[in-house]
């Protein structure tokens, strides 16, 4: 564990674009009155989606709005890790999981192709500006594993080469998700060849979303 | 209510408690001490420390958090018996000493540099429930200092996380600046984004801290707590009367810190008075002075400055008395005595402050502060509490989280709570006279009044608004003077049969007993008797050194007409005298000795001619006067605050480096909001 800190480089204001805002509001409204507090992770989360990561302006802001102390907004942020308090990579933020399953499978050699390809510290930016990386623990798809995860996505079976392709791609867009080794889900590899079970998706749920949702720019990678 | 009480086991002792009690007080209840860090009083239950840990027999087998376990929670024995509880068993005396390790393990060893070392709650109870050992050898965690501002310094290493500063500057004191970010071992207690605090009561999350993460910064490495001399006084920085203890280190004052006095200041204390001792070491007059015909003063003996006061005193001379912000009972006494003598005039009434001087009831409340707590309804008038008296701005807050309505008539300012803000002046008071106070039946109302009302030239019309006011609602009052000697003076019927000004054109000596906060005309002899030079002493004609309030024993009267005893704790500075004395030896230079001789048979005759005075510490009940017809005039008079500064309010916190230093961060922390 490393002790996280708010940026020192800060932007100078922070705003929900129209939609987020909207989504924020019926948030707050799925509380009792006088708890609207409890909407502070789902608000923190959009404004993560929005911006790549948590700033001082939008701590302010949800603070605004839940009529909190900013204090207590920032607990928050810095409790859990999946809030990023500094700035992350302009396309994408891969999180490489490293632990023990993946580790097995070679996320090890993923790790060394993050440091190689984007920065030599995690959660730091490559010099583009478009990439950063860092490790994390189990995402909870050890059957497809090495994993990484980008936003909400998951990328499974990596290779090293599929790895450095995966990168490449989330550079110029949006990568389909799903299993590198054309699996449908965590089923035994070729197993939908030689089996009697058949199955009529072309992709499984998490990927069938991924092509269903339309590309948004209220919510990043 | 005896069968409201619910029947425990501790420690083989049988005893009946209320079932909301915790674990903990119920412990406390039968003198059984329990260890804790997080716990407190006064703060909301966090239960963090672990260090109250007991043994629920039969419960669940781990030891509990007595501080955050109901007695109503326990449940009985198989067959009906009360529920048992061990405080002092092998499983409570293991778990104590892990964690006690654990709280170590990241604990700097550095009692010998640390200035809680001898008041530390960690090194007591590290002594009493801790082992003598230790199995750590990891690296130790650091953690960078937080800047708090002028008055608290941080060792952040030292913190054990019991999130007690926290908890006291969101709830006590309403500003919710402080908190713990991180989580596990990283977890830091920051303030937000190293902000310095802006509470007025932040002083006291040093005493709160159990370690030494938080220390007073102007005390930092300047004594020991064993080597003070402990004081009991009364502090006089407001007209609170917050119970006080003055540490000394010889001649001088090294700290100040609350006492416990659940009727006053609970155990707060505000910045103000905390932190105003360095202060009572500067400035100080410690001789006589006369000015010369250059009108340069001079130093002089006692007996030349007596002379040439009796050489300007005769019969015909007009003499008057002013009584500053911080005198006590006894020298106003006197004061009284010699001037009653002379012919003159005596008036503690400065700057047309509006005082009804039979009312008691008016400017010394009809109930105690602790009124405060069970108010349904609060009306402010004309006051901001937050500044003229922190503490009980703290208890209006508690009263406001418990659901009691706040109205303010006055100045908008931030009080740390939400208040409806009704006007600037009379007006709604007005209309809520004349709707009968409707809305306000049977509820219990206070009205907190507050000098905006009395400094006023038309003060004793706007004062009948107010009591009309509070006939209509039957409502409670409480009066929020800023002068600690105010309430005392008052009782002394230390006041003139004409208002202020034209009292002061009619003399031609004033006897300026420490006023130093307005200017007196320039025809006048002024002699002036004080501690500071300040604008009084720049101004006196002869200056006769008296006693800051530390070093001599006096009575004050706080502004709920709580008499109040006030102990010597330090030696005077060079030729200074103890007011009362002075008073005393002057009038035996003036042909009118007063019978007394010290302080004792001064105090017997004051009990005497003045038996409130007697009953200390008790509040005594004062009868209402009814209210006359006002004229509709003063209803649209705007009501102001009476301080705009408030460090820099009397002649001991203008010679304090600390005050100074508040007063700018303050002006700045001003300047940014205008600016924004």
């Amino acid at each position: 564990m490393i002790l996280r800190r708010i940026d020192k480089k800060q932007p100078s204001e922070f705003k929900f674009s129209k939609n987020n805002l909207s989504w924020a509001k019926k948030q707050i409204a799925k509380y009792p009155q006088d708890r609207q507090q409890s909407a502070v992770i789902p608000l923190l989360y959009r404004a993560q989606e929005q911006e790549g990561w948590v700033s001082k302006p939008a701590i302010e802001e949800i603070a605004k709005m839940l009529k909190m102390a900013p204090i207590r907004v920032y607990e928050v942020a810095s409790f859990y890790f999946m809030f990023h308090l500094s700035p992350v990579g302009d396309k994408a933020h891969i999180q490489v999981c490293g632990t023990t399953p993946c580790m097995l499978r070679g996320s090890e050699k993923l790790v060394e192709i993050c440091k190689k390809r984007i920065s030599k510290k995690q959660k730091e930016l490559s010099s583009d500006g478009k990439l950063s990386w860092e490790e994390v623990e189990c995402i909870g798809a050890c059957s497809n594993s090495p994993v990484v995860q980008v936003g909400s996505d998951y990328y499974e079976d990596l290779s090293e080469d599929s790895f450095v392709n995966l990168l490449d791609k989330l550079i110029d867009g949006n990568p389909e998700p799903g299993s590198r080794k054309k699996r449908f889900s965590s089923e035994p590899e070729g197993f939908f060849k030689s089996s009697k079970f058949k199955i009529e998706e072309k992709t499984n749920a998490s990927v069938k979303l991924f092509l269903e949702m339309p590309f948004s720019t209220d919510r990043k990678k | 209510m005896e069968n409201n009480l619910r029947k425990i086991i501790i420690d083989d002792q049988e005893v009946g408690v209320n079932p909301a009690m915790t674990i903990l007080q119920a412990c406390e209840h039968i003198n059984k001490e329990i260890p804790r860090f997080c716990y407190h009083e006064r703060l909301s239950i966090a239960g963090n420390c672990r260090m109250c840990l007991v043994e629920v027999v039969g419960g669940p087998p781990k030891p509990m958090a007595s501080c955050a376990l109901q007695v109503k929670d326990l449940r009985p024995g198989p067959n009906g018996e009360p529920p048992v509880i061990k405080t002092n068993s092998k499983m409570v005396k293991k778990a104590r000493e892990g964690v006690m390790e654990f709280l170590l393990i990241n604990h700097p060893l550095d009692c010998p540099i640390c200035d809680q070392g001898g008041e530390c709650d960690l090194q007591d109870q590290a002594l009493a429930f801790g082992v003598d050992f230790s199995r750590y050898t990891e690296p130790k965690r650091a953690v960078l200092d937080v800047d708090l501002g002028p008055l608290v310094e941080t060792h952040m290493t030292r913190c054990i996380s019991c999130t007690r500063c926290v908890r006291f500057v969101t709830e006590v004191a309403g500003i919710p600046e402080m908190g713990q970010i991180g989580r596990g071992e990283n977890s830091e207690i920051t303030s937000y984004l190293g902000k310095t605090l802006k509470s007025e009561l932040q002083g006291n999350i040093i005493d709160l801290c159990p370690v030494g993460a938080l220390t007073s910064k102007p005390y930092a490495f300047t004594a020991r707590p064993w080597e003070l001399t402990k004081t009991n006084c009364i502090d006089i920085m407001d007209a609170l009367g917050s119970n006080i203890r003055i540490d000394s280190k010889g001649k001088k004052i090294m700290r100040i810190i609350p006492r416990n006095h659940d009727g006053i200041n609970e155990e707060w204390l505000s910045d103000k008075s905390r932190f105003i001792w360095d202060g009572l070491n500067k400035q100080r007059l410690d001789a006589p002075y006369i000015r010369n015909e250059a009108g340069k003063l001079k130093v002089s003996s006692w007996s030349e400055a007596f002379d040439v006061i009796v050489k300007k005193i005769n019969k015909s001379s007009k003499i008057l008395a002013l009584a500053g912000d911080l005198v006590s009972v006894e020298t106003l006494f006197s004061t009284k005595e010699l001037i009653g003598n002379l012919g003159g005039r005596t008036e503690c009434r400065i700057f047309n402050a509006c005082i009804p001087p039979n009312d008691r009831a008016l400017y010394a409340g009809t109930v105690p502060i602790t009124a405060i707590n069970d108010s349904e309804i609060i009306f402010i008038i004309g006051s901001n509490p937050r500044v003229e008296s922190p503490v009980l701005n703290a208890r209006i807050r508690s009263s406001w989280l418990k659901g009691a309505e706040v109205n303010l008539i006055g100045e908008n300012s931030d009080l740390t709570y939400g208040y409806n803000h009704l006007g600037t002046n009379l007006i709604e008071l007005d209309k809520i006279i004349k709707n009968k106070g409707k809305f306000y039946k049977n509820r219990k109302v206070l009205i907190i009044l507050g000098q905006g009302i009395f400094c006023r030239t038309d003060g004793y019309e706007a004062l009948e608004v107010v009591k009309k006011f509070k006939e209509t609602l039957s409502a409670e009052l409480i009066s929020l003077h800023v002068a600690a000697s105010r309430v005392g003076a008052m009782d002394l019927n230390f006041v003139s049969d004409r208002d202020y000004k034209s009292t002061v054109d009619w003399s031609d000596v004033i006897f300026n007993i420490g006023m130093d906060e307005y200017e007196i005309p320039d025809d006048k002899f002024v002699i002036y008797q004080g501690s500071h030079g300040d604008r009084g002493a720049n101004r006196a004609d002869v200056i006769l050194p008296g006693c800051a309030f530390s070093e001599e024993s006096g009575i004050f009267m706080n502004t709920e007409g709580r008499p109040q005893l006030s102990l010597k704790a330090c030696e005077k500075i060079g030729n200074a005298r103890e007011n009362w004395s002075i008073i005393r030896a002057l009038s035996e230079k003036l042909d009118c000795t007063l019978e007394y001789n010290n302080l004792d048979e001064l105090r017997k005759k004051l009990f005497s001619e003045y038996p409130i005075f007697a009953s200390l510490d008790e509040v005594k009940s004062n009868s209402w006067v009814k209210s006359t017809k006002f004229a509709k005039n003063c209803l649209k008079v705007d009501l102001k605050n009476i301080w705009s500064d408030h460090y820099l309010t009397n002649p001991i916190a203008r010679s304090s480096n600390i005050m100074a230093t508040l007063s700018k961060n303050n002006k700045e922390i001003y300047n940014e909001k205008v600016k924004s």
